[in-house]
């Protein structure tokens, strides 16, 4: 054989190890184990994600009453139980504020993610989701990609204050954006680079020549907010870039269909719905390389999600609904707390769904899930409940609960980053300020 | 009539411990024993730094309308705009651009360029004809580059950038074949620079005051422009600017007199109001079907509209009070509003002005369905959330956060318990010290407009249950909407907000306390034109302050953590 067809050649390694997978680089071909291997060594890319719940849980009905891998399934994670070894859950790790004013819902959700408490939305560092995607390096269509299921067009992605990226709320726009113009379909017959792309590409360079002079004119804080400007120019032209190459072919991999028209809003049963959806077609997106970082606001961290006539909100249930004496706790909130649970577990689904080497998308991804708050009635930061969900390609130990015993939350951010690649000893400022790994996750 | 001291420093610096002091009343002085005149010549002023402002939304859409044609389709999306101290004017000096929006704006460029230089409207926006279609004709495709730059980048091109966009349009012709498609890609080019999704600020040394800087003229009428039609300046505007008269008085005032009596006014103050109201709320509004059935999507956005259209008929056409938008029992209607207020509306489609009948309890702006629901739960009315937002948005007064720790037991459900009232709900805060300070700053206004529910529908009674529809404002007391309506009307603090909003909003950024001098002289200016909004426009478009500049020390801290680093690119 004189000329290798790269295509070809994949084509009959796959078939000759007999495995199904998905392959969303270029040039994967599978070593004797079967695990996926690029020809350069590159192995098929670990995703990593974000799920956000909001307003909390009920502590009784969620922690596992011991540490280790034999605890007993808390009643609000049982929906979990299927994925009980692919999981790890971290109770017990606190924001720590060191006097900042606890704005509610907000300090302790993006101290989570960021490592640094803030008595606003004014975030001083960018959360764990960007850092770890800068480390995992470009080579997607989508730097990441947002979606929320309540209608709230929010995120808690931030690269720097100000420039949150929004969120996705409806399945059809996010289908459009990914699956639309643009997409190419890895399976298709033929592939001829688009001469168009090219001159596109061509003219974003054109307006990125730009940036040296431009950069000397302005301040510090412009200069800034210039560089993020430029860094999407930068990364629409790698977009651009991957589209005049043919894509990899993908087995198990059919296109979706566009889903149908939903109604978007806070009703419960149109977020799980509406989450459903958008998780199958990320699944999908996240199969074919379309992104490797997501962020998903299953509700919003003042949850707007309701009941159908019903008056109240989860968010304000938690704050006037009394505590049933007998329960101990307040039923309708913890009603919605154990729903979030349900969805967790639908989103898990959706990755665990997807076959990927001899395993599933799930076992390549790393999925990070937590709340704002621990109890939301009172804004606790300390305890906000956490889980760290799917495989990372084996780069976490999943499988256990571990009690954080009010250690810094950021020991979780720190770990998760570090496990995902970014080179960082210590992350956090003041008293978040922490050097020491989770050790329990390090596989 | 008493002249009102600006006092917006000790309101904007108020936190939570301030809450009890605002309640007691203390907040602007009404000096009304010897009513001083207000000052009528501008007092020296401080200058702001050079803002990079990024357009909105509808500056966006107004500037390509106005550019090109007002059918040239803009098909990218939007992120929702931050909002900063109350004002999305202000955060666009602030906040940056995601990954999606340089995305999107991508998409607009390439549906606007198409339409540009697609075979239909070529004609009409190509200012020249190529010599042939399969040859670059640099002549032309410099003429159209220099032609739209110039009007994109609201000042002519350097002759560098000229070139780069021309070089596009013959590297693309090469690639695609025909003359058009190299504009096309030139155009594409334009609309995704930073220069013209940002309004960068360019200053000059200034003659009359060696040593110190001024805005180039481009920059002047960039900044005016935006301010009193929400649009790019048109070609009038920058031949002044290029002339050099916007640095005179005279040249100045012409320019703003011939934009003020224009129609794009209205644009302006609409832009200005939705802002100010913010009306952007209504992106993730959403009502319980079931409860509130006359809520539909259409409504909502009707409801919206119904305010504007009041504030711009009422204050430009009319050229009214503006505290008399808290008390105008005039309105628009629409079908689909006719529904929620239960009023006749003889117009099929579309919109009709009308009044509230006089034994309505609806009177001003604070009584139409948009902001009654903006600021209400998906299900219910919150006297505290519409109390605040009151306080916010024509105070300017930043009312605190809840407190995170409070022990909220003591706050018992019974929205739908028979007999309850928000009143007797929000009374048991008011037992507790930690929640009465704010609690009694918001609830007082808000609880008078009790006896409209959640979608802003009128109710006689709370569950079965007459309300108790008084309230008070700085000590003074008053029954229901109407006496709501009037008591902000009255309040000296209502105009002087808006003065502060307004002319945060113009300038783009927070104003520093050397600038309160400036302030408490606009504020005058109004009160001598009584309370006339195009006229405080005109004050703030002629003021030195609006236009003044210094150099700033470049000390704001990087970030720490670098997203791209200098000379990465390829």
């Amino acid at each position: 054989m004189t000329q290798l067809n790269r295509r070809t050649m994949l084509r009959g390694l796959v078939n000759g190890a007999k495995v199904a997978m998905a392959l969303p680089l270029l040039d994967i071909f599978l070593d004797v184990n079967g695990q996926a291997m690029a020809a350069t060594g590159q192995r098929i890319p670990v995703r990593f994600g974000t799920w956000i719940w909001g307003c909390g849980f009920v502590p009784e009905r969620w922690v596992p009453t011991s540490e280790g891998a034999d605890y007993t399934m808390p009643v609000d994670l049982e929906p979990l139980a299927p994925y009980r070894k692919q999981m790890a859950i971290l109770t017990g790790f606190d924001v720590k504020l060191d006097g900042v004013a606890n704005k509610p819902h907000v300090t302790g959700n993006l101290g989570l993610r960021t490592g640094v408490p803030v008595p606003n939305e004014t975030v001083r560092a960018p959360t764990l989701d960007v850092l770890i995607g800068e480390a995992m390096g470009q080579g997607t269509r989508f730097g990441s990609i947002e979606l929320s299921a309540s209608g709230i067009e929010r995120s808690y992605s931030f690269r720097g204050a100000g420039s949150p990226n929004p969120s996705e709320t409806s399945p059809l726009a996010l289908y459009q954006r990914i699956f639309g113009e643009g997409f190419q379909d890895p399976n298709a017959a033929s592939f001829t680079p688009d001469p168009e792309v090219m001159v596109r590409k061509s003219v974003l360079s054109a307006v990125a020549e730009d940036r040296q002079r431009l950069m000397k004119t302005l301040g510090a804080s412009d200069r800034q907010r210039m560089d993020e400007y430029f860094t999407a120019v930068r990364e629409l032209e790698q977009r651009l870039e991957l589209q005049l190459q043919p894509p990899a072919r993908l087995e198990n991999f059919t296109k979706p269909k566009a889903p149908e028209k939903t109604v978007v809003d806070g009703d419960i049963e149109n977020v799980m719905i509406n989450h459903k959806i958008m998780a199958g077609l990320l699944a999908q997106a996240l199969a074919c390389n379309q992104t490797r970082v997501f962020n998903m606001l299953f509700s919003d961290t003042t949850s707007n999600l309701r009941r159908s006539a019903s008056s109240d909100t989860h968010h304000t249930l938690t704050h006037e609904e009394p505590v049933n004496p007998k329960l101990g706790y307040q039923e309708q909130s913890a009603w919605f707390a154990a729903q979030s649970m349900v969805a967790c577990r639908d989103f898990v689904d959706a990755l665990a769904g997807i076959k990927e080497g001899d395993g599933t998308l799930l076992d390549n991804t790393l999925l990070f899930a937590h709340s704002d708050c621990s109890i939301a009635k009172a804004h606790a930061v300390e305890g906000i409940p956490m889980m760290v969900i799917g495989g990372a390609g084996g780069r976490v130990r999943t499988g256990f609960h571990k009690a954080g015993r009010a250690d810094s939350a950021a020991r979780v951010g720190l770990s998760l980053q570090q496990a995902m690649g970014v080179q960082v000893e210590k992350w956090g400022t003041g008293s978040m300020d922490t050097n020491r790994t989770v050790t329990e996750l390090v596989a | 009539m008493a002249f009102i001291k600006f006092n917006g420093a000790f309101l904007r610096r108020a936190g939570l411990g301030a809450c009890l002091a605002m309640a007691a009343g203390i907040g602007w002085a009404n000096q009304s024993e010897t009513t001083p005149s207000a000052p009528l010549a501008e007092p020296e002023t401080p200058g702001g730094p050079l803002v990079m402002r990024r357009l909105t939304e509808s500056q966006y859409r107004a500037t390509i309308a106005d550019v090109f044609a007002p059918d040239v389709p803009v098909t990218g999306r939007f992120e929702r705009a931050l909002r900063e101290d109350g004002l999305i004017a202000v955060a666009t000096s602030h906040g940056s651009m995601s990954a999606f929006s340089v995305e999107q704006y991508d998409v607009s460029a390439r549906s606007i360029a198409a339409a540009i230089t697609g075979e239909e409207r070529r004609a009409q926006f190509v200012p020249c004809q190529p010599e042939a279609e399969t040859k670059f004709d640099k002549a032309c495709a410099t003429k159209f580059v220099e032609q739209y730059g110039t009007r994109l980048f609201r000042r002519p091109l350097a002759a560098q950038e000229r070139d780069r966009f021309v070089a596009v349009a013959k590297a693309a012709q090469q690639k695609l074949g025909g003359f058009y498609k190299g504009l096309e890609y030139a155009l594409i080019g334009m609309l995704d620079s930073p220069q013209f999704l940002l309004r960068m600020d360019h200053a000059e040394p200034d003659p009359s005051r060696p040593g110190s800087i001024r805005l180039d003229g481009w920059s002047k009428a960039t900044r005016l422009s935006y301010f009193l039609t929400n649009s790019t300046p048109d070609a009038e505007l920058l031949r002044a600017a290029a002339s050099g008269e916007l640095h005179t008085h005279e040249g100045l005032s012409r320019q703003v007199d011939r934009l003020l009596a224009s129609p794009r006014v209205a644009v302006a103050v609409r832009a200005f109001f939705w802002d100010m109201l913010q009306f952007d709320g209504f992106n993730d509004l959403f009502k319980d079907p079931t409860i509130y059935p006359g809520y539909t999507v259409a409504a909502a956005a009707d409801a919206e509209e119904q305010t504007l259209r009041t504030v711009v008929s009422h204050l430009v056409r009319e050229d009214g009070d503006y505290r008399a938008l808290f008390t105008t029992k005039k309105t628009w209607v629409s079908r689909p509003l006719g529904i929620l207020y239960r009023m006749p509306v003889a117009t099929r489609n579309g919109w009709e002005q009308a009044e509230y009948p006089a034994d309505s309890a609806r009177s001003g702006i604070l009584t139409d369905v948009s902001m009654l629901a903006l600021h209400s739960h998906p299900g219910r009315s919150s006297p505290t959330l519409r109390g605040k937002s009151m306080r916010e948005i024509f105070l300017c007064q930043k009312v605190p956060d809840p407190p995170a720790n409070v022990n909220f037991s003591i706050v018992q459900d019974a929205v739908n318990r028979p007999g309850s009232t928000a009143r007797m709900r929000l009374a048991e805060h008011n037992d507790n010290p930690v929640c009465a300070g704010c609690h009694k700053l918001t609830d007082p206004l808000g609880l008078t407009l009790e006896n409209f529910d959640g979608s802003g529908g009128f109710r006689a009674k709370e569950n079965g249950v007459s309300m108790d529809l008084s309230g008070a404002l700085d000590g003074k007391e008053f029954e229901g909407p109407q006496g709501l309506g009037q008591a902000l009307h009255d309040n000296p603090g209502v105009p002087a907000c808006l003065v502060e909003k307004m002319y945060r909003s113009a300038v783009g950024r927070e104003i520093a306390s050397p600038e309160e001098p400036v302030l408490e002289y606009l504020l005058g200016r109004f009160q001598s034109a009584r309370f006339r909004v195009p006229q405080l426009m005109r004050a703030i478009a002629l003021s030195n302050s609006f236009y003044a500049v210094k150099e700033q020390p470049d000390t704001t801290p990087q970030r720490t953590v670098a997203v791209a680093k200098e000379g990465e690119r390829s």
